[in-house]
């Protein structure tokens, strides 16, 4: 919201500078985004008028005006064209200084001296009209050599645009940013000079209001106006409202917006001549009915909208025959619009049930500064009062004005202030600190709050335009806030608590961190793949499954919750690859999801309006996905990076297993599962991407290969399904070890680490069997390889002789025999 | 009577398509179809063939043609379909790797230098920095009902405080009843619930997590993002000890010369609610364009518990009071590291991946 400076000291006696008024303003929650002067460097700008035009030979950008600024001809060389011989236009002469320091010295441009500039009203700091010179003509009666700030009867000011925040109605306006500022530097409120009825006619005589939805409109006031004429608003009027952003229209359109901006009361004037029987009504829209809207939108009415709980109860205002004129506290009609000929207007000021104009705005697509203020909630007691203050507005334009007595009123449902409790202690209970009652009372009754004191307790009654103060704890709350703010927070006291409790991370959240370590160390660049992805990469690996979907989203291409995180790393790898720096290790440690339609463990939540249905939500599981692109990487790197990684984190017993049903987006013939021995659960996968992705993602990939590793995190968190190994240590053996080698030609049946692992726990004297290499040749039977492991024992209690390592031997051989593995 | 044109459609259309079937590779299918399909085909020739005739008749043949055409090109699809899936399945068989079989002692690794994430390795950080504080940490999903995003913190329906988060709904049940979390907030009504239904309170956790808003990237914003919030739920807990925990934070992550105050702000989950900022990390509190010339930056927002919040997680108020505080990991990062343009960090450029140790 923009306030310049002079419209807060209508209200408030404001001497501080520029600087500390921002510091006061931030400090009470009245945030200032930006600051604007207004008018200032234009004090040297004069109004000069267009005698002659001349081409420039060679330039066909420029052309040389020759202007009278009531010292004789000046020749100044001018871009613009939209202006006439005769037309008044603003000249910065040299030595002027312009809005953003832009100084103006003669110029010598194509041979010809210009002695200032012709502006723009961008270039003058008044608006942002670029387009051309500002043209006088048609805003002034203008005299050459006058003072353009004169001319214009423009006074620099200041503007603040202050950040309004949602729980503050109240502060929606200049009165409202005053109080504060009167509250916090304990100065007094000033009240706008207000007009009374002064017609001796009856207003029920002529009009008639009434409400048929009282939940809606909780009260509704008309005011009649005769002898309106409209015009031009005076001009001090159009600069506030252009200072504050505002385009001025015309008087009466001006001075209800004027007022919406001083008091916080949205008005709407009606053409009376266009409303039927001068009835004004507000009811409920039935469904079937259209309203055509100011901004020439035929919307149709009471129509259910998509939000939780949303009727699609719309407010309407109608005339005499129940035409809809207007969507209310929203946006009028067309129909009843103030024209040039509107000579009677009804003044509607009223208050609207706040969450029924929010929900109606929301589902309309339709905001207006009117509807901003109303879905916040508008002070219910403001109607006439602002009503005065718009008729008092209205008579500076037109003396003649008359407004006919007793302004109609009648009442719906309005919300009654709450009673608020401040016990002693309250205070000291929510900030830390108590404070005495003076500061107390004094913030409060700045503020319009009612205080009295009752034995140990301090009795609030918030004034009718904070909506926002609730009953009971909550609005406790609501007033020990208003209280500390207009106290200020930075002289509140601060305190660093303790507790017993210890802090820490969790298991899972120790071990997550334990992986990232460890993959980093291995070489793992981590990356960051978008969550929300394409239709087409979604159907690339999962086309069938359900696809939890976005409803909104902000591009097609993210529309869909990724099921895997494989094909972001493959994307994000090619890309690199095409910069030339894809020679890498991808990793990303991620959510992945699954639809509940798709999942046997839909997470089951609670939801719906007051959390009292309940709803199966995704699947989210956490997954590790490491990718391997440097040229060399292959199926086999990624085991070894699996091995490795496996041995860190203290796994008992994994191994990897070749199959057949491997998961999308894997190699079906160069991928194994990654299964716990002793839990038989799958903890991930490991091999190579399937080709068919990587050349889908990047057709220049092709034949590339590209080793993968997909662990599944909660798996690999859960110690009942990823067995750690003891922690007691073993201590060797102080006796030597016998190491010998088996070479064993083994069926493809039989699993390499299955195979060492039945011979190791052949016996206690087995201290180890490891595979160290395997040869696969065209003298060997077929179907069969042949498996080279290195055995060592060793005894705790002596040195092995020879015959018992033999003997050992023979055994380990026997064993192998019994499961189809031959001595080489 | 003249001759049709169109007389040995049929045989040729078979002999085609048997000549289809005949072709045992991609390349041979290739090389093929000029002459089953293209300009040197049979069905070209007839089709050239037609113009004598009456426009009738033409029409007729035309349409015979067209069918006889469209079966040879669905069998010729059909064909090349057929023969890729052949020769991916040769190529896998020859490829096929028995990954139980890797000696892991002889495979080649090149050293390479790997690098974490700099979002998680800044959450770690500030994780870091809590848990010494004596925080624990707390996880929370990323797609969450309408009640834990919105309600449950006093945000009910329609209420225009949502216009503070642009939201993204998920097609789920009821229309707008199941979103993308906007905050890590609902994570603090899952720990509140939670608590209350095994009695475990007190709380005093950190809640780190991937957020999203629907708000169209630029150099500040990415519609992903990461939060981390902190909520304390205990026996006396007031405004004071917000203001305290925010400062040792400050001090601890940033630097014992960089400070931070509270100003008002509102949030449906707090009252009193406040903006918390800090000392410009850039000019040190002097004034820099960064921080639009004021020495401060704001960081996030904070506040004691809303007495709404605590009735809608069943915590009895007059017992326990608490509050919560939140602000961006990646914001932390982008301050720390001066990163001009926040989509830096999700394009996974590897040369600006590989900045950060």
């Amino acid at each position: 919201m923009k306030i310049p400076l002079s419209w807060l000291r209508d209200f408030v006696e404001l001497n501080e500078s520029v600087e500390e008024l921002r510091e006061t303003l931030d400090d009470l929650g009245l945030v200032v985004e930006g600051i604007e002067y207004v008018g200032e460097g234009l004090e040297d700008v004069v109004v000069a008028r267009v005698d002659e035009i001349r081409a420039i030979e060679g330039a066909d950008r420029v052309r040389l005006v020759v202007v009278d600024a009531g010292e004789g001809p000046l020749e100044i060389v001018c871009g613009a064209t939209n202006f006439e011989l005769g037309n008044y236009v603003p000249l910065a002469p040299v030595g002027a200084v312009l809005p953003g320091g832009f100084a103006i010295g003669e110029r010598k441009m194509r041979g010809v001296t210009s002695h200032g500039m012709l502006c723009s009203s961008r270039e003058l700091g008044l608006d942002d009209d670029h387009q051309g010179l500002m043209i006088l003509d048609d805003l002034i009666t203008p005299k050459v050599g006058e003072g353009l700030l004169e001319a214009l009867s423009l006074t620099p000011d200041v503007v603040f645009d202050i950040s309004v925040e949602g729980n503050r109605p109240d502060a929606w306006s200049v009165q409202g940013v005053a109080r504060d500022l009167a509250t916090r530097f304990a100065r007094s409120l000033k009240e706008p000079a207000l007009a009374v009825p002064t017609s001796a006619s009856e207003s029920a005589t002529v009009a008639a209001v009434a409400i048929d939805a009282p939940d809606l409109c909780g009260r509704f006031t008309v005011s009649v106006l005769q002898k309106v004429h409209v015009g031009p608003s005076p001009a001090w009027i159009a600069q506030r409202l252009q200072a504050a952003g505002m385009r001025p229209i015309s008087n009466v359109v001006d001075a209800s917006n004027y007022v919406m901006l001083e008091l916080g009361q949205p008005t709407h004037p009606y053409d009376a001549q266009h409303v039927s029987q001068r009835t004004l009504r507000a009811r409920r829209a039935r469904t079937g009915e259209n309203l055509e809207t100011l901004d020439g939108v035929i919307r149709p009415l009471a129509m259910a909208g998509r939000g939780l709980g949303d009727t699609g109860e719309d407010c309407v205002i109608v005339d005499g025959d129940d035409r809809v004129l207007g969507l209310a506290g929203i946006m009028g009609g067309a129909s009843s619009e103030i024209s040039a000929s509107t000579t009677e207007v009804l003044l509607e000021a009223a208050y609207f049930d706040p969450m029924s104009i929010a929900r109606s705005s929301k589902r309309h697509g339709l905001r207006s500064e009117a509807s901003n203020r109303f879905e916040r909630g508008v002070d219910p007691e403001l109607a006439l009062r602002a009503a005065a203050r718009f008729v008092e507005l209205l008579k500076e334009s037109v003396p003649e004005l008359e407004w006919l007595s007793n302004p109609l009123d009648v009442r719906g449902v309005v919300p009654t202030p709450p009673t608020v409790e401040l016990r002693d202690g309250d205070i000291a209970k929510t900030l830390g600190v108590e404070l005495s009652d003076n500061d107390v009372t004094s913030i409060l009754d700045g503020l319009g709050f009612s205080v009295r004191r009752e034995q140990s307790s301090l009795v609030v009654t918030p004034p009718s335009a904070r909506l926002d103060v609730r009953s009971g704890a909550a609005g406790r709350a609501d007033v020990i806030e208003e209280i500390a703010r207009l106290y200020g927070y930075g002289r509140l006291p601060r305190r660093t608590p303790t507790w017993p409790e210890p802090g820490g991370l969790t298991a899972r959240q120790k071990l997550r961190r334990r992986v990232r370590d460890i993959i980093v160390d291995l070489g793992v660049i981590e990356a960051w793949t978008p969550t929300l992805v394409s239709d087409e990469d979604f159907e690339l690996l999962h086309a069938e499954l359900e696809r939890v979907r976005i409803t909104n989203p902000l591009a097609s291409d993210e529309s869909v919750l990724r099921a895997t995180m494989l094909t972001g790393l493959v994307t994000a790898w090619s890309r690199n690859v095409e910069r030339g720096v894809g020679d890498v290790v991808l990793g990303e440690i991620g959510t992945v999801f699954t639809h509940p339609l798709s999942s046997a463990q839909a997470r089951v939540t609670k939801g719906g309006a007051g959390g009292r249905v309940t709803l199966e939500l995704p699947h989210e599981k956490e997954r590790v996905t490491v990718i391997f692109g440097r040229p060399e990487d292959d199926a086999r790197v990624a085991v070894a990076f699996w091995t490795v990684l496996a041995e860190r984190l203290g796994l008992q017993d994994v191994v990897v297993r070749s199959v057949s049903d491997e998961p999308a987006g894997m190699h079906p013939t160069r991928t194994g599962a990654i299964v716990d021995r002793v839990s038989g659960a799958v903890i991930g996968y490991v091999g190579e991407v399937d080709s068919a992705l990587v050349e889908n993602v990047s057709p220049s990939l092709r034949g590339r290969r590209v080793g993968v590793l997909d662990l599944d995190f909660d798996v690999l968190s859960d110690p009942a399904l990823a067995v750690r190994k003891s922690e007691l240590a073993d201590v060797p053996s102080r006796f030597p070890s016998a190491v010998f080698d088996l070479a064993l030609v083994t069926p493809r049946t039989v699993h390499a680490l299955d195979l060492a692992y039945e011979l190791g726990s052949l016996s206690e004297l087995i201290e180890s069997v490891k595979l160290f290499d395997v040869y696969e040749g065209e003298n060997l039977p077929e179907g069969t390889r042949s498996l080279a492991y290195s055995i060592r024992l060793s005894s705790m209690e002596r040195t092995l002789s020879e015959s018992e390592v033999n003997a050992e031997r023979e055994r380990l051989i026997a064993r192998a025999a019994a499961l189809g593995a031959q001595l080489r | 009577m003249t001759t049709s044109p169109l007389e040995n459609l049929h045989e040729e259309t078979a002999q085609l398509l048997a000549r289809i079937e005949s072709l045992d590779s991609i390349d041979a299918l290739v090389e093929a179809e000029p002459f089953i399909i293209g300009k040197r085909s049979v069905l070209s020739t007839m089709q050239k063939s037609l113009g004598g005739l009456e426009p009738d008749a033409r029409r007729d043949a035309g349409a015979q043609l067209q069918e006889a055409r469209r079966n040879v090109e669905d069998a010729l699809s059909r064909r090349r379909a057929h023969l890729a899936e052949l020769a991916r399945r040769t190529q896998l068989e020859k490829d096929r790797l028995d990954l139980g079989d890797v000696v892991v002692s002889s495979v080649r690794w090149p050293a390479t230098t790997g690098h974490a994430s700099l979002v998680a390795s800044t959450q770690r950080e500030l994780e870091d920095v809590f848990v010494a504080m004596g925080f624990t940490v707390s996880d929370g999903p990323e797609v969450e009902s309408d009640w834990y995003n919105f309600e449950a913190l006093n945000i009910p329906p329609a209420h225009p405080a949502r216009g503070m988060w642009d939201t993204f709904y998920v097609e789920l049940g009821e229309p707008e009843t199941v979103v993308l979390r906007t905050h890590t907030s609902p994570t603090q009504i899952h720990l509140m619930e939670s608590a209350v239904a095994t009695s475990s309170l007190p709380i005093h956790s950190v809640m780190p997590g991937r957020c999203f808003r629907r708000d169209t990237p630029d150099a500040r914003h990415l519609a992903t993002f990461h939060q981390i919030e902190g909520l304390v739920v205990d026996r006396g807990i007031t405004f004071a000890d917000l203001a305290g925990v925010i400062e040792t934070f400050t001090q601890a992550y940033f630097g014992t010369d960089i400070s931070s105050r509270l100003r008002p702000a509102y949030f449906p989950f707090t009252e009193p609610s406040a903006e918390f900022e800090v000392t410009c990390t850039i000019c040190r509190g002097e004034g820099c364009r960064t921080c639009s010339h004021t020495g401060w930056i704001e960081l996030g927002g904070c506040g004691v518990l809303d007495p709404a919040v605590l009735s809608a997680v069943g915590i009895d108020g007059d017992e326990w009071s608490g509050f919560a505080f939140g602000f961006g990991i990646d914001r932390c990062a982008q301050m720390r590291h001066q990163i001009a343009d926040m989509r830096a960090l999700i394009e996974n450029d590897v040369r600006f991946l590989e900045q950060f140790s």
